[in-house]
């Protein structure tokens, strides 16, 4: 008969989850399995709500299995570390990003690039490799291989570090994959959400000039004098638009619902490069012309690899670059939900677990 | 008003071949040439390569086509004057001329050696000279072009087939190396077995990957492996076939400008794959956004190449033999070629034979 999740293992757990496609959290009992000899166990105190936690718990993709306890951008302290881990010990402040595991075999893996192995494994709504479900980090503990368990800088703010996690490393990637830390080109950030405001500190600290590509007219004055963006433009206003024709070398796109891509790639010079990380749920227009007449190419990124990741927080620490949070407390999280909906947040919700999770 | 006079508009008389309207029938045309300027090359057009872009010209399939317009982009001939100030050539060498014949020369692109790229680069038919006249192309009789857009056709290389690499082959070249596909091993898919395509197997053969040829014509099979040396061939509408080979190729160059679906072609690609179109499909095409995140994979476009790369292309191919698979037609026969063009009718390139049938 199969077990429960309270009782599939010997560490008991508590967190919030979805139970089905509503997307509506509670409170919900589990467990974590026993910390093995590659295992760490860490309490949990901040986990930030990415956007994409919305789109799971609402089965907006197609492959939730519930209950779902989300949350990929964990941070807390190591309580045990097992015998074979050098890395950590306990007390250690450390993060937990997209992944808690990979099939540490592959050329993908052997390359630093375990979010590109074909058995990676998602930190939440997955499968482990003992066959069991994996919950997030909208919860007290979690247990994790060293390997995809980083160390978190002193210096960085446990809260205001937490986003980096998931949104820090999926901007951070593509500006080295796509060879955007060139100081001085122009890089454009289409979306100031939790991926967009942290792609503005990031590119600035590579010594870029950010312009800022959004729908919302009111964001400017954040973008320009809080983020220290360069300039901005309205994406409605077409006028604007058009006088910046063919005056970037790269744009990271964040958005994740259905856009048009043309004028975008109006806006790159020729060998320009549209890299886009949302993932909206149906197919993008993707006009030719423009692509074969100016040499320009749109690629994709995700996420990044574990020593990436380490390389992005060691970079942000060294840049004070952390994420703009509002600290919830756990029973706020279905507003906080419906707010991040209507992208109403400045820039990432962050769940104060340790104070505010109990049963 | 005094319509500039195409005969009368500069001292050097030129015959050839022009469309005078969208039907894109193609007639004897009488014009000239500008007087050879100091760093200009004069050349007698010996053959022109018949590009399916001329046949998208002359018809004006893209808006952008004045009339009378003389096509022709893959020229080839002997010089026969030189300006004073020209370094590179001399009477008698074997020269091509490719797509553009000007740019600005002083923007970054321009100055990185990819003219192509240049906002002011000028076509070699149907586009406005320096000197506020229209360009006519290679269905004519001579040629008058600014030495940097003049390339020297090696001695290895037979004219008449290697007319056709001056665009179809330095269309292909280009991104092969551009977008890293060049590298020994590699395994590069190639969309379409036509004047690109063909030549596109030539050359990534010759660089050391391994081809597989995607078609929609089970038909091409054959040829595609024995005749142009691809290692194996895919028919695009075989779901099952492509389903098999799904994550197998490190990079695609894709030839078809007709609308067509990129989702399988996406997903056979490998992580990090890349997708290259150097066909340019009017209609925007659906870009499925999962594969390409999941998988890091871009899509990309290449347009030609700049002159020096064309260069190193005709060198390039000299050296390994590469020239296109050609059938020569006489300057009558033009119009009958744009039909069996469009219907795919001709293996791989029609090339004009203008010394011995273009006569006024």
């Amino acid at each position: 008969m199969a077990k429960s999740p309270e009782t599939e293992h010997p560490q008991k757990a508590f967190g919030w989850a979805a139970r089905d496609s509503s997307g509506v959290l509670s409170p919900f009992n589990f467990s974590r399995r026993e910390n093995g000899d590659e295992d760490v166990t860490i309490k949990i105190h901040f986990c930030g709500i990415c956007h994409s936690d919305l789109h799971a718990i609402k089965n907006e993709w197609g492959f939730a299995h519930y209950p779902m306890v989300p949350g990929h951008e964990i941070v807390g302290i190591v309580m045990k570390s097992g015998k074979n881990v050098e890395k950590f010990r306990e007390g250690d402040r450390v993060g937990v990003g997209v992944m808690v595991g990979s099939c540490m075999s592959c050329d993908y893996c052997n390359q630093d690039l375990e979010n590109y192995c074909p058995k990676m494994i998602f930190t939440y709504n997955s499968v482990y490799h003992d066959g069991t479900a994996n919950y997030g980090g909208y919860s007290d503990m979690i247990v994790v291989d060293q390997h995809f368990v980083v160390r978190f800088p002193d210096t960085m703010p446990f809260d205001a570090g937490a986003p980096l996690l998931c949104a820090g490393v999926t901007v951070y990637s593509p500006m080295k994959y796509y060879g955007m830390t060139e100081p001085g080109k122009h890089l454009g950030i289409v979306g100031l959400g939790g991926l967009g405001h942290v792609a503005v500190k990031i590119a600035k600290a590579f010594g870029l000039k950010v312009t800022v590509i959004s729908h919302s007219p009111g964001k400017e004055t954040e973008a320009v004098d809080r983020l220290g963006a360069d300039g901005f433009l309205v994406s409605s206003d077409p006028l604007k638009i058009k006088a910046a024709f063919g005056s970037m070398d790269y744009i990271i796109d964040t958005v994740s619902s259905v856009h048009a891509l043309t004028p975008l790639l109006a806006l790159l010079k020729p060998n320009g490069k549209l890299i886009t990380l949302g993932l909206p749920d149906k197919p993008l227009e993707l006009p030719m012309f423009p692509l074969v007449l100016g040499r320009k190419l749109v690629g994709g990124s995700d996420i990044g690899g574990m020593k990436e990741t380490q390389e992005m927080l060691d970079f942000c620490a060294k840049h004070s670059i952390t994420a703009d949070v509002e600290v919830i407390s756990m029973d706020q999280v279905n507003v906080a939900m419906a707010r991040l909906a209507k992208s109403d947040v400045r820039y990432r919700f962050v769940i104060d677990v340790a104070n505010s999770l109990s049963k | 008003m005094v319509a500039n006079q195409p005969e009368k508009e500069n001292p050097v008389p030129a015959f050839g071949l022009a469309a005078r309207d969208q039907s894109g029938v193609l007639s004897p045309f009488n014009f000239s040439r500008r007087a050879t300027g100091e760093k200009d090359v004069k050349f007698k057009v010996i053959y022109c390569g018949i590009c399916h872009s001329d046949l998208h010209m002359i018809k004006n399939e893209w808006g952008t086509s004045t009339y009378p317009l003389v096509p022709g982009h893959e020229i080839v001939g002997e010089v026969t004057e030189v300006g004073s100030q020209v370094e590179k050539f001399k009477v008698g060498d074997r020269v091509g001329v490719g797509c553009i014949v000007g740019s600005c020369r002083s923007c970054d692109n321009c100055s990185n050696s990819i003219e192509n790229y240049c906002p002011k680069m000028i076509l070699t038919y149907a586009g406005t000279y320096h000197d506020g006249t229209v360009t006519y192309g290679g269905y004519s009789d001579v040629m008058v072009c600014d030495e940097h857009f003049v390339v020297r056709v090696p001695d290895a290389l037979p004219l008449d087939a290697a007319a056709p690499l001056l665009c179809a082959g330095i269309t292909l070249y280009s991104p092969l190396r551009y977008y890293g596909l060049d590298k020994p091993g590699i395994h590069l898919g190639i969309v379409g077995l036509g004047g690109l395509g063909h030549v596109g197997v030539k050359f990534a053969k010759a660089m050391g990957a391994k081809v597989t040829v995607i078609s929609t014509s089970p038909a091409k099979k054959q040829e595609a492996i024995e005749r142009h040396g691809a290692d194996s061939f895919l028919v695009s509408r075989d779901q099952e076939q492509m389903k098999a080979a799904m994550g197998t190729l490190d990079g695609i160059i894709d030839t078809v400008s007709a609308v067509h679906p990129i989702m399988p072609l996406i997903g056979l690609l490998k992580t990090h794959g890349k997708l290259v179109l150097v066909g340019a499909p009017e209609k925007p095409l659906e870009l499925p956004v999962f594969p390409l995140l999941m998988g890091r994979k871009i899509v990309g476009g290449s347009c030609i190449g700049g002159m020096k790369e064309t260069q190193e292309m005709l060198d390039f191919a000299a050296k390994h033999n590469i020239t296109a698979d050609i059938e020569v037609i006489s300057a009558d026969y033009v119009n009958t070629a744009m039909q069996r063009l469009e219907k795919g009718d001709v293996k791989y390139r029609f090339v004009i034979d203008v010394a011995k049938t273009m006569q006024a």
